[in-house]
């Protein structure tokens, strides 16, 4: 640990000088101005997927009012902080999933809360953040590209979260977490064999994956390759997420006289599938605006990441990054029919509590990385 | 720099993770290009599909029922009208757990087993998307509060209000008018599937069934938006139904409940035509039983007490009993001998009770014992003197007499509209060999000149035979359509004539009859003469009740045996069971120079036309002539002020 404290130089003095005030905040203004576009965005979408009901938007904007301070609150510390806990995270973060898995409680078959006294809490929300954390601490201390010993490691810090919630079972939060993790790793500079050799492993080992699913998942890819075989069972979300989205043409039919959504034709209309209803009201515009907005934010995470001075803030600004647009893509791919459907949210449109606020501190982490650049280099 | 730091290459580091960066970021184009060509091809490519699928979701065309059409009687009483009715309904899409639902729901209003039972078949029938299936129909204003303040705990349970059939007069029309009762999937196939798409009741019987065309209405459309849940958001569009037409029948309700009372108690029947019309003016047939009640669906229990009982009930007696007729036709088979020439109008005979075919073979006995001495065709009539006809049918051979009463409309259906209406039987050569029943002997002309033998009639059949007679062979469809009621704000109801009703399609059931045209014309007046005499002569059968009148009664008593009796057996009707009594019959129309009024009456082992029947029939005709009296009164009132 002492070594690690002497690699980092006393920089204050040295940063002073080129400060404007905005730089005490510690915000990156970028950013804020775009999340603070995309929050306005969702929560418009937000009120016409709930039938204009004002109740959702308030108890949004709340979640979206905590997420700020969370963001606030990261972007002050260092990032070499969260990489002195990762470890201590790490180890907590994997109890509390077991912990969910003994006393967690529930809904549809799936635990995934621990029960507090006074409020409920998604362990796998802060595995989020704590996973890449972790992985990128691991690998920036060590010289890069990693060594194979190294990779496996990782993969195996990787893997005991993830199966710890795919057993919950969560699949969407469990694959979002691995890519989380991957992403770590990839960035890294791991040699391309050793990329293209775990991609062969991996489709040689999608039978099995088949072969662990729950007979839900597997319900769910079913659909999701032959949606008319079950119209009004588990085919009806896709077909009417898809006649939502098409019926919206171009232009759209206008903000709140979507049929699909405001006749309840559309299931999760103000949760996963929210897309749906942008899609249908605003048409294919609105899309686009908001599609725009997140490739923005993607970009300046990847400006952040590639700007940040050591290996660890890179990673962990590049997988946050990253791991935000994996959001953007399950999501819209889910309810345009691509994918198969997994319950990932539309980063901070869909309705919901939690991954508002583990999204935006992914954000406060970036600010930090960026707010505390070391300029030994210069 | 530490040690540990040594080991790493920083600016190596930099490079590395910035050409992954950008490797990532053109990934995360490429991927977008992704979204957005699916989102280019959902969206424009298949746009119009998509839209027109959303729009077969929300826009639903909801078929609305028409008004049924009330049916009168000619003054324009209302016979079957409509109210509205409440039931509750489940709709089954809404509904999660129908069990629990009923069970919860019998815990608010009764619901029988019944109920349950018919409910579940209804269910398990095809029915539209969103269609409610009905469990309890006619709730009272206490079962309705009970399920509306639950409506929260029940979803998918609803209170509908309908317009249900009711017959006012209730089992005193039933044999009058039918009814009707919830469409069957049977009745569905046969009529047309969209006109009846809101339509849960259809006629089943009598004249709501013939006249179902014109009762029904066309169905109206409303175009509705509906959620997803199947509620109606809005109405888009409407076509509204067209109501059924109002009919109206010739019947006259008044004279119809005065005559139920005459054979209140009786098993019998009894039908007044219009001679000029051929309109039913009424037909009653006793006992007859509650239509309401099949309306909705009858329960097990009522049905099968309806159908045990031993009285019949859903015996349409009027139309479908076929009873011998007795000596009712022997006005007929005397027209027939005479004008056929077989026997002069003057033809007379010695009756001395008995006649045989035979020296010394079987003896045919008059009804009268020790017989009637020298008889002729008016003392035949009036007397119903037996051997006269025994002696000229054996003279003229079945064949003759058949054609004859064929044109009176006996051995087929003459009604227009009477669907259920039998056609009895009318005997010849022909027919016994044709139904297997062997040869034709002269014994059984002897038999169908009395109205014994293998003859049915139909009370309706007699009584038309009665109208012909009355209007010297002029045929009138018998009816029960008067016509429809116009309903014009300016003018009120007014009353479209039958006749000028397009009612296409619904004519042709049964052959029109051409009229009667005699060799010679003046037979009808000298058989009517000898009617005359049943009722008014000083030994006419029905003398008793031809006394203070100032018009005429024309008419004929029957007696129609029910148990063969055995040569040299005496009748005696104290000795017999009720049952094995005989049918007592009589026909008349009235005044007899001017029919305005034929009737037949018929009384189940009622003992002797004469003493069971005629005075029925008079009650019947003066019942009539007074309610044309007080009609005439009430208009020169009206005229007056």
């Amino acid at each position: 640990m002492a070594d690690f404290q002497r690699s980092m130089p006393d920089a204050q003095p040295h940063l002073a000088r080129r400060r404007g005030l905005w730089s005490y905040t510690r915000l990156d203004a970028w950013l804020l101005l775009l999340i603070m576009v995309l929050c306005g965005y969702g929560l418009l979408i937000l009120y016409s997927a709930s039938g204009g009901d004002m109740g959702y938007v308030v108890r949004q904007a709340i979640r979206m009012a905590a997420g700020f301070a969370v963001m606030i609150v990261m972007a002050q510390m260092r990032p070499q902080l969260f990489a002195r806990w990762a470890p201590a995270l790490y180890v907590i973060s994997l109890g509390l999933l077991l912990a969910v898995l003994l006393f967690g409680v529930g809904a549809k078959g799936a635990q995934r809360w621990l029960a507090l006294p006074g409020f409920r809490f998604q362990p796998s929300e802060i595995v989020k953040l704590v996973l890449p954390i972790m992985i990128a601490c691991y690998l920036a201390s060590r010289p890069l590209p990693p060594s194979f010993r190294h990779i496996i490691i990782s993969l195996v810090l990787i893997f005991m979260p993830v199966v710890l919630i795919m057993k919950q079972p969560d699949l969407g939060t469990s694959l979002l977490i691995a890519a989380s993790g991957v992403f770590v790793l990839l960035l890294s500079g791991i040699y391309w064999r050793y990329i293209f050799g775990a991609l062969a492993v991996a489709s040689a080992g999608l039978p099995g994956l088949w072969m662990v699913m729950k007979d839900y998942q597997k319900q769910r890819v079913l659909t999701f390759l032959d949606p008319e075989s079950d119209p009004l069972g588990s085919g009806w979300n896709i077909i009417q997420s898809k006649a939502a989205i098409g019926s919206g043409g171009l232009d759209g039919k206008g903000w709140m006289q979507g049929t699909q959504s405001q006749l309840d034709f559309l299931p999760e209309s103000h949760t996963d599938f929210i897309i749906a209803v942008l899609a249908e009201e605003m048409g294919m515009i609105g899309v686009l605006v908001l599609l725009f907005i997140y490739l923005l934010i993607i970009a300046r995470g990847l400006v952040i990441a590639a700007k940040a001075q050591d290996s660890f803030g890179r990673l962990v600004a590049g997988s946050v990054t990253l791991t935000f647009f994996v959001y953007v893509f399950v999501n819209i791919g889910m309810v345009s029919g691509l994918l198969p459907v997994v319950g990932v949210p539309l980063p901070l449109v869909s309705y919901g509590g939690t991954s508002i606020v583990t999204l935006m501190a992914g954000f406060g982490l970036l600010m930090s990385v960026q707010a505390h650049r070391q300029m030994i280099s210069h | 720099m530490s040690a540990f730091d040594s080991l790493k290459d920083h600016t190596k580091e930099g490079r590395v993770f910035f050409s992954r960066a950008l490797i990532a970021f053109v990934v995360v184009l490429i991927l977008m290009g992704v979204l957005i060509s699916r989102l280019y091809y959902l969206q424009v490519v298949q746009h119009d599909n998509l839209a027109a699928l959303s729009d077969d979701n929300r826009v639903q065309l909801k078929p609305v029922s028409p008004t049924r059409g009330l049916i009168y009687d000619r003054n324009g009483t209302l016979l079957a009208e409509n109210r509205p009715s409440y039931s509750v309904t489940l709709l089954k899409e809404k509904v999660s757990d129908v069990e629990a639902t009923l069970s919860e729901l019998q815990k608010l209003i009764p619901i029988s087993e019944r109920e349950l039972k018919s409910f579940r078949k209804r269910l398990k029938q095809r029915r539209r998307p969103y269609e409610t299936v009905p469990l309890r129909f006619r709730l009272n204003d206490d079962e309705i509060a009970r399920i509306a303040v639950n409506y929260q705990r029940l979803p998918g349970v609803q209170v509908e209000a309908d317009l249900i059939r009711y017959y006012p007069f209730g089992a005193g029309l039933v044999h009058a008018l039918g009814y009707v009762g919830r469409i069957n999937e049977k009745e569905l196939k046969r009529v047309d599937a969209t006109d009846y798409s809101a339509t849960h009741y259809i006629g089943k019987l009598g004249i709501e069934k013939f006249y179902e065309p014109l009762l029904h209405g066309d169905v109206g459309y409303h175009k509705v938006e509906t959620n997803a849940r199947g509620r109606v958001m809005r109405v888009l569009e409407r076509t509204d139904p067209v109501p059924g037409q109002d009919i109206v029948l010739h019947l006259d309700i008044r004279l119809q409940q005065a005559a139920e009372k005459l054979i209140e108690g009786r098993r019998a029947a009894i039908v007044a035509i219009d001679p000029k019309s051929g309109g039913i003016l009424a037909m009653v047939s006793n006992p007859g039983y509650d239509p309401n009640l099949f309306v909705t669906g009858i329960s097990t229990k009522d049905y099968k007490a309806l159908r045990e009982s031993p009285d019949l009930p859903l015996f349409n007696r009027a139309l479908r009993g076929q009873y011998p007729p007795g000596s009712t036709i022997k006005p007929m088979v005397a027209m027939s001998v005479i004008d056929s020439g077989i026997v002069s109008p003057a033809h007379t005979i010695q009756d001395p009770g008995f006649f045989t075919l035979t020296r010394g073979g079987r003896h045919y006995r008059d009804w009268k014992r020790g017989g009637h001495g020298k008889v002729g065709l008016e003392m035949a009539i009036y007397q119903s003197c037996d051997v006269w006809f025994y002696d000229v049918s054996n003279r003229a051979g079945v064949d003759v007499i058949s054609e004859y009463l064929n044109k009176f409309g006996l051995g087929q259906v003459t009604s227009l509209d009477l669907p259920e209406a039998l056609p009895g039987i009318l005997p010849s050569k022909a027919w016994k060999k044709k139904t297997g029943r062997g040869s034709w002997y002269s014994g059984d002309t002897l038999n169908l000149s009395i109205g014994q033998g293998w003859m049915l009639a139909t009370p309706l059949q007699l009584a038309t035979a009665s109208a012909v007679m009355a209007n010297r062979g002029v045929w009138k469809q018998p009816r029960m359509l008067k016509g429809v009621m116009q309903r014009s704000q300016r003018e009120g109801n007014t009353i479209v004539d039958g006749s000028i009703v397009d009612i296409s399609g619904l004519e042709g059931t049964s052959a029109v009859l051409p009229d009667i045209k005699l060799k010679n014309d003046q037979y009808w007046q000298k058989i009517i003469d000898a009617m005359i005499a049943v009722v008014h002569g000083p030994r006419g059968t029905a003398r008793k009740v031809g006394t203070g009148l100032d018009f005429q009664i024309a008419g004929k008593t029957g007696t129609a045996q029910v148990v063969g009796i055995k040569q040299d057996e005496v009748y005696d009707a104290e000795s017999l069971d009720e049952r094995h009594r005989d049918h007592a019959l009589f026909i008349a129309f009235a005044p007899a120079d001017k029919p305005e009024i034929a009737v037949s009456v018929i009384v189940e082992n009622g003992g002797g036309g004469s003493s069971t029947a005629a005075p029925v029939a008079r009650k019947v005709i003066d019942a009539f002539m007074a309610l044309k009296q007080q009609d005439a009164d009430v208009k020169e009132l009206v005229r007056s002020q």
